[in-house]
């Protein structure tokens, strides 16, 4: 990509109303990605007779944070713009500043809503790591819990302006930390302590419709436009739009850049995937390009308005090279990430972040040309030392120690109180039609049922 | 009297088999897709590099009652058009029917097929 040429007088005439259009998009894009996208992708991977609560733990979760996010979330993430919160250099803002959002102004709301669907996915993807045997209860209670404890602090920490922060500014675009690996660890952890499922390396355990997983992939993608591009919110709206020439600029320096990059990383990431799956397995798989393409999408979360065309191929490359080869990590460890949350994001994230650290450079990317970069500038390849590497590296560990730590408390407390898992026959005979009493799939004679209510 | 010819083969012979059987003026028969194994055995799958060897193969399975003078060009228009050469070709056996009945009219035995 060359220099972006400068905008045009008839975009500085109204920049705030096309940045706030834009943001209502996108946001319904990052909804969309958690239902149905990730519902779609995850439910395509479980067995048949798991599809719907594998499903419902995506709608719960989204629906659940939805409501408390605004409730306690965004005073307690203290983001940015008018949230009180926001730079404190803590590790966590007052939850009841704005509880409620009763002294938030409602132009915010578009940023406080943007930023719930981030928190709602989160959550989401970790329910790919304990697919098939989690009581819906005890799904609905920990997704209180865990963006409370674990969601909202770290993006206080990595975004707001907290502690960490304060410490160590390193670059997370759109979520690699704060989403990613965040997600990862956190199923990991639960993966852990739930345990496996009934028959785990021994029964087939295939995904029942790799078409639903491919329709989840790609509506992903499309909804990840809203995810990263998206992400150039910085909380500088303001009511009288007296910051608009320098919003303009920042509106048409880095949008384009971060579309192209997502595009180029995931399409990149996409094709390694197959080819190196072609190598080690001998098959073209669409599952493979369903994962390559997500793997793609989730190592340029973090990166991709820092990197350049160039850096953005690296990165999806990687991405689908490491990941592919990652999914086979829970076969040899034997913990069961059902649906390899683990291989993907975690792996992805950590991927994306660090790289950042080799293909980083200031002086040709978005973030680097608005002085986000730490003091050290460049990343390796760009003739940078060590440091801007150093800050990304310390940002995942930050994550990987909150999150796996306080997940971990999480899980345990629910596993020792009101329990985990399904009963074992429920397991066995499907969770769907035990948690729920419905099935994904009506393909049998209708002479094996009738119905019972009366008066309808 | 009437015997009862049953032949499992592979599902993408069906179509000549069917067509066989109608030059030769069978007017009815009945199909149901099976699994099973032979000779052949399953194949592999693979699910982000987790490989399952899947045991059953599907086949298609057709019952086809015939009078007894017809049995030997049946069985040999079914073994022909279902033959490939490979592993995996399948079977034709033939058994006795004790009795028969037309539901409609009521026609038995041989007046039924």
């Amino acid at each position: 990509m060359g220099d972006v040429s400068p905008p045009t007088n008839q975009m500085m005439e109204a920049p705030l109303d096309g940045y706030i259009a834009f943001m209502l998009v996108a946001t319904a894009l990052v909804l969309m990605m958690t239902v149905p996208a990730l519902a779609l992708f995850y439910g395509g991977m479980t067995r048949s007779k798991s599809t719907l609560n594998m499903m419902m733990m995506s709608f719960v979760a989204f629906a659940i944070v939805a409501i408390i996010f605004p409730l306690w979330g965004w005073s307690e993430g203290g983001w940015f713009g008018t949230n009180p919160g926001a730079g404190n250099g803590k590790l966590i803002a007052n939850p009841f500043n704005l509880f409620g959002l009763h002294l938030e102004s409602a132009d915010q709301y578009v940023f406080v809503l943007f930023q719930m669907t981030f928190a709602a996915i989160t959550a989401a993807l970790i329910s790919g790591a304990i697919a098939d045997r989690i009581k819906i209860a005890s799904w609905a209670i920990f997704v209180v819990f865990w963006v409370t404890l674990v969601y909202f602090p770290i993006a206080h920490n990595v975004w707001g302006g907290g502690w960490f922060y304060t410490k160590f500014p390193n670059l997370d675009y759109a979520g690699g930390t704060v989403v990613h690996i965040n997600a990862g660890i956190a199923g990991l952890v639960l993966a852990i302590i739930t345990g496996k499922r009934i028959g785990f390396k021994k029964d087939p355990m295939k995904p029942h419709n790799v078409t639903l997983t491919m329709i989840g992939a790609g509506l992903l993608w499309f909804g990840w436009y809203g995810f990263n591009v998206g992400s150039v919110v910085t909380g500088v709206a303001t009511d009288d739009g007296s910051n608009a020439s320098w919003l303009n600029g920042q509106y048409a320096k880095e949008m384009p850049w971060t579309f192209m990059t997502t595009t180029v990383a995931t399409a990149t990431a996409c094709i390694l995937w197959l080819i190196t799956e072609r190598i080690v397995h001998g098959k073209f798989t669409s599952l493979g390009a369903a994962s390559g393409i997500v793997a793609g999408l989730v190592a340029i979360t973090p990166s991709c308005g820092a990197v350049n065309f160039v850096g953005s191929i690296v990165v999806g490359g990687v991405a689908g090279i490491v990941c592919s080869l990652a999914v086979g990590l829970k076969y040899k460890f034997g913990y069961d990430d059902s649906l390899d949350v683990v291989g993907v994001h975690l792996v992805g994230g950590i991927l994306g972040a660090l790289l950042i650290g080799f293909v980083g450079t200031a002086k040709h990317s978005p973030q680097g040309l608005d002085n986000f970069f730490p003091a050290g500038g460049d990343g390796i390849f760009y003739g940078g030392n060590a440091t801007l590497l150093g800050h990304q590296a310390a940002g995942v560990l930050f994550t990987l120690v909150w999150s796996g730590v306080i997940t971990a408390i999480l899980g345990l407390i629910i596993k020792y109180t009101i329990g985990w898992r399904v009963k074992p026959e429920a397991e066995v005979e499907g969770i769907d039609i035990n948690e729920h009493g419905e099935t994904a799939y009506e393909l049998g004679s209708s002479l094996s049922s009738h119905l019972v209510t009366e008066g309808v | 009297m009437a015997k009862l010819v049953t032949a499992v083969i592979k599902p993408f012979k069906l179509d000549d088999v069917k067509s066989a059987l109608e030059v030769l003026g069978v007017q009815g028969l009945t199909i149901s897709e099976v699994q099973g194994f032979g000779r052949q055995k399953g194949h592999t799958e693979v699910y982000r590099g987790a490989e399952y060897v899947v045991d059953l193969v599907p086949k298609v399975k057709l019952e086809i009652l015939v009078a007894d003078a017809d049995v030997t060009k049946i069985v040999d228009a079914i073994v022909e058009a279902a033959r490939t050469g490979k592993i995996g070709d399948g079977k034709v056996w033939v058994s006795p029917v004790e009795s028969l009945v037309r539901v409609r009219t009521g026609e038995k035995d041989a007046d039924a097929i």
